[in-house]
């Protein structure tokens, strides 16, 4: 039945050629969105305001370098091993180091104190990741991922060779909201601020319907229209579960946003990032 | 935790309410033992070794939760099977709606019209190029001869990459030849081809070009197995 008015209006525009009325823009999700009230405005003020007075005000300052402590959970088995191996190489300037058993009340101020700027951990369920929390340190935020789609390296199709030591650049896609603008930063306050072009590598934080997808990627230029990308790195999807205000403290710790499944999975072109 | 001691008697065994007998016992470990016995004073020796046998394994395992309830603990999290079903399905869903392979391309071109990567990538207009290209037919070696126009084109625009190509890694990208038969190849081979062909016929790293050539060569190196030759015993 579908097919049948299709064909019809196919016709009718034919028929009427040159003054047939213009092609119908099809409805996508991303075209039906709910209009969202915190979306940012790039020139808006208070947000400008806001983002220069946020605990990344000195990274983006370059006051600061980032420094990075990626761990996982207890006893973390292989692949989730290799999955921090990897992700140590993609982010310049991390650190992995295992847990046996310590608390991560306890980690937190060693942390601060021998500087560190960021912390990862990497939970993992069944032998492979399943989420992730970065947190900030010197009291910064702290989100709370679920991680999903992970793929290593070696299962990613393409002939290249491991990332470089190169800092690379970053695209953050997407984040449109206050909350999605917030994440935005704690992402790229993760690499360093000075991206080094002769490395030609590039990570992507990508955000579509409140799914973040990360890629890393090598690019050439081949002429001024064209360029071509070479995937290589880790990739893996998050979904922000829950955003806290200071460092990590499942207890007292204030939920500055948390992912209500009640409430917020109600409408299919509603999201939050 | 505090144990108690159940005593049965077969006297009150069609009183199922009454059956049961019960005794607090002592938090003190031995001298709960003491009452154990006591209780059971005229119960077999069998039957009370195993009785004091349970007790201590009960107040064995009642230690142990007491010590782990103070240590952290593992919070397990049902999950629920329709929700995780949903998000996968939204998951994928969202991805193929993000092309992002699209999507990373467009911005690195935007980046670079927006003049962020400064005079790293310099890509001239075309009547400069054609200009060019007329200046190096004359003036190249055989080499260029055979490559298409393109290629020259892509050399001029490619100078820069024999500075890079010391510190980048692609040391195991493809050979030269195989660059120069095809420049112009789809993104879709997911194959990033380095074009230091010409440059280094222009002499800008006389040495390390060809050490560079020899070096990308693929070796394949065939393997064969001999069978060890059976020994025949002489008769």
């Amino acid at each position: 039945e579908k097919l049948a008015a299709k064909k019809k209006r196919r016709k009718e525009r034919e028929a009427l050629g040159d003054k047939a009325p213009p092609k119908a823009i099809p409805k996508t999700i991303e075209n039906q969105r709910v209009y969202d009230e915190t979306t940012v405005d790039p020139n808006d003020e208070e947000v400008a305001f806001d983002e220069a007075t946020d605990e990344f005000a000195p990274y983006f300052n370059r006051q600061t370098v980032p420094k990075i402590l990626i761990t996982t959970s207890d006893r973390p088995r292989g692949r989730t091993v290799r999955f921090c191996e990897q992700l140590s190489t993609v982010i310049p300037n991390s650190h992995f180091y295992y847990r046996r058993g310590l608390a991560l009340k306890r980690i937190i101020p060693q942390c601060i104190a021998r500087d560190f700027t960021d912390l990862i951990v990497i939970n993992e369920d069944r032998q492979i990741p399943n989420g992730l929390v970065l947190s900030h340190l010197p009291d910064g935020p702290t989100a709370h991922f679920r991680m999903s789609s992970v793929r290593l390296r070696k299962e990613i199709k393409r002939k290249g060779k491991e990332p470089t030591e190169h800092v690379p650049e970053v695209i953050l896609n997407n984040f449109t909201t206050r909350l999605g603008h917030s994440i935005g930063r704690m992402f790229a306050s993760l690499f360093p601020h000075d991206p080094q072009f002769i490395g030609r590598q590039v990570a992507t934080f990508h955000n579509q319907r409140d799914y973040i997808f990360f890629r890393f990627h090598r690019y050439i230029f081949k002429s001024e229209k064209k360029v071509g990308i070479q995937e290589l790195g880790p990739r893996f999807t998050l979904k922000l579960r829950s955003l806290q205000k200071g460092t990590f403290d499942s207890k007292f710790g204030e939920y500055e946003w948390i992912h209500k499944r009640r409430e917020m999975d109600t409408s299919r072109r509603k999201f939050h990032l | 935790g505090r144990c108690y001691l159940y005593m049965k008697t077969i006297e009150r065994a069609p009183f199922p309410r009454r059956l049961w007998e019960r005794v607090l016992l002592n938090k003190n470990y031995e001298k709960a033992l003491e009452e154990i016995d006591e209780n059971l004073i005229y119960w077999p020796r069998f039957i009370r070794h195993k009785c004091k046998q349970r007790f201590t394994k009960i107040t064995q395992y009642l230690i142990r939760i007491r010590k782990l309830t103070l240590k952290r603990q593992r919070k397990i999290v049902p999950l629920r099977r329709k929700i995780e079903r949903r998000e996968k399905r939204r998951e994928e869903k969202a991805l193929i709606a993000a092309q992002l392979d699209n999507a990373i391309e467009k911005e690195l071109l935007e980046r670079l019209k927006q003049d962020t990567y400064g005079d790293i990538y310099n890509f001239p207009i075309h009547a400069f190029d054609k200009a060019l290209q007329q200046q190096e037919a004359e003036s190249e070696s055989e080499s260029d001869a055979e490559k298409e126009e393109e290629e020259d084109e892509d050399t001029d625009k490619r100078e820069f990459v024999e500075a890079e190509s010391d510190e980048s890694d692609l040391s195991d990208f493809e050979d030269m030849d195989k660059l120069e038969t095809s420049s112009e190849e789809e993104r879709e081979e997911e194959e990033v081809k380095k074009q230091t062909s010409h440059s280094k016929s222009k002499g800008k790293t006389p040495l390390k070009g060809p050490a560079r050539r020899k070096r990308r060569y693929i070796e394949i190196e065939y393997e064969e197995e001999t069978e060890p030759t059976t020994k025949t015993k002489a008769a």
